[in-house]
């Protein structure tokens, strides 16, 4: 395939991977560290508190960012799931495969928090609205294609039927959201508001972004973790692996 | 300071939600760290256990000094 | 129809398929049976005011009619998985999808059509009017091969694996949503006698999608998980 820069095919080997997520960890982690430092300073210390919510609306700095993050890694997995199905390259599966731990650890955040923050608002934990209810179905999701993975005793074959599930799941989470809108229309629920003022005064905006930010770098940090570990126990009979034990003198 | 761990009478809320934030996205970050040393440890047993056997395997095979001698000395002169 | 023509390739393996499940007839009951006993389990658990049963009927009979599929979907690849028929399948020079289809015809035909049939006794035991029964059945006869037809797909990608049902669970339910949603309002509707042909036609449209790429996913995705 003449089309793939030079660089990207490099990379997908795994040893050069290796090498590249154990330099970029710790950087992409502390690019994390920093980055909320600064958001949450601005989100907590200096943004004014909101005229109806009050200081309970701070919530959303942790909670939007967690809620985009579900959807962006989702997105990641769906592609590297679909580069796994069809020119079955290796890092590609562990990319798709180790991207399901982290989507569906930002997935319960934005649950969670968006429960803790319901109580106070809406008066309730849990309401039928379409943004939640496709949240859930979404951790199920999650939940299902790690399932699907460890039910298989070759990993690369696991690797290949979860990601085969994700596409599936790609097209049915658009359906399953606008359903449950409609639904939600046909049993005239109770109208919930998800956020008094619809415009954000910008110096609640920035922060928010800064946060936005922050769990992308995040996520990097962890995916590097996640995927150069499964490289190891993926290659583990290859001769870069044992080198490297030797070295590690574990 | 006291009105910022406060949070407007929020607190209880406010800190639970980031300490999920925050508990979840460590315990994420620390899985990979003990999967590995996990696979490394078992791979160095395996190396280990494979470097015993070829040793073994080694010791079998070379036959004892005097049959080698027997043999050679009765090898046929060219 | 020539013998080794497609249409007779179809018609062997649909009539293999039906005779197999009539030769273990019992087997067909069972779901019917678990139907019958959750329906039956729901007045235990919320009382037998008619009012309140009549609310919940037309969600009741929908969901355990999916989970009575869901049960039922393992005989759909696993007999033919472990006696190396499916392979043979799969080798076989005829259209796989095609072939998955009739298979998935045959299943739906053993294992939905009951549960249609007692449908309506389901219904009448949670006091749902009787008006409403017709578009109960109408819309089992719309979703019950919708959920055939994402089952299926999803069977496939468990085919070879253990502990199976549990997992094919997890993976089914969430994407199911949509279709319950869509069947269960319908009937809801006709139960207040407002407008209902509005969520069937939604369902009609989707199966007709289903009907073509659901098989095509369901080769993809056998050929995954068995091509070892």
């Amino acid at each position: 395939m003449k089309w793939i820069p030079h660089w990207m095919h490099e990379l997908s080997s795994p040893p050069t991977f290796y090498r590249f997520a154990t330099v970029m960890r710790p950087w992409f982690l502390v690019l994390a560290l920093v980055t909320t430092a600064i958001g949450l300073y601005g989100g907590l210390v200096m943004a004014p508190a909101d005229y109806q919510q009050g200081d309970v609306f701070r919530i959303i700095y942790i909670h939007v960012p967690s809620a985009e993050m579900s959807l962006f890694v989702y997105g990641v997995m769906a592609v590297a799931g679909f580069i796994a199905v069809v020119w079955r390259i290796k890092l590609a599966e562990s990319v798709a495969m180790q991207s399901a731990p982290v989507g569906a650890a930002f997935t319960f955040i934005t649950l969670v928090t968006g429960s803790i923050w319901g109580e106070p608002t809406w008066g309730t934990w849990w309401t039928w609205d379409a943004r939640l209810t496709s949240e859930l179905v979404l951790l199920f999701l999650y939940l299902g294609v790690i399932g699907l993975f460890h039910a298989f005793e070759d990993r690369r074959q696991g690797a290949r039927a979860a990601s085969f599930l994700v596409l599936v799941g790609v097209i049915n989470l658009p359906i399953v959201h606008y359903s449950v809108q409609w639904w939600n229309t046909l049993h005239q629920g109770t109208t919930v508001r998800l956020f008094g003022p619809s415009r954000i005064e910008a110096d609640m905006l920035w922060p928010l972004l800064v946060m936005m930010l922050a769990t992308k770098f995040y996520w990097a940090a962890s995916l590097c973790g996640r995927v150069r570990t499964d490289l190891l126990s993926l290659e583990s009979g290859k001769h870069w692996v044992r080198d490297l034990a030797q070295k590690e003198g574990h | 300071m006291a009105a910022f761990w406060h949070m407007g009478g929020y607190a209880p809320y406010v800190w639970s939600a980031y300490a999920v934030f925050f508990v979840v996205l460590l315990a994420d970050y620390l899985a990979p760290v003990f999967r590995r040393r996990r696979v490394l440890r078992e791979l160095h047993a395996r190396m280990q256990r494979q470097k015993s056997r070829d040793a073994r395997k080694a010791a079998l095979h070379a036959t004892p000094p005097d049959s080698e001698t027997d043999r050679t000395s009765t090898s046929p002169s060219p | 129809m020539r013998p080794g023509s497609l249409s007779a390739a179809c018609a062997a393996l649909l009539r293999r398929d039906l005779l197999l499940a009539w030769r273990r007839r019992g087997d067909i009951a069972l779901p019917v049976l678990y139907a019958l006993i959750v329906a039956t389990l729901f007045p235990f658990a919320l009382g037998p005011d008619p009012a309140l049963l009549a609310s919940v009927a037309s969600g009741v009979v929908l969901v355990t009619v999916l989970l009575s599929m869901l049960l039922a979907f393992d005989a759909l690849f696993r007999p033919d998985l472990e006696d190396g028929s499916l392979e043979q399948l799969m080798l076989a020079p005829q259209p796989l999808a095609l072939m998955l289809g009739m298979k998935i015809l045959a299943h739906w035909l053993s294992t939905a059509l009951p549960l249609i049939i007692i449908a309506p006794v389901l219904a009448s035991m949670l006091h749902l009017p009787g008006h409403a029964n017709a578009v109960l059945v109408l819309a089992l006869l719309v979703a019950t091969p919708l959920l055939s037809l994402l089952g299926s797909v999803l069977v496939a990608l468990t085919a070879g694996t253990r502990r199976s049902g549990m997992l094919l669970a997890l993976m089914l339910l969430p994407l199911c949503v949509p279709v319950v949603i869509f069947a269960a309002g319908a009937v809801s509707a006709a139960q207040l006698s407002l407008p209902w042909i509005a969520p069937i036609a939604w369902l009609g449209a989707a199966l007709a999608l289903l009907l073509v790429l659901a098989p095509l996913a369901c080769a993809a995705a056998l050929r995954i998980a068995i091509d070892a």
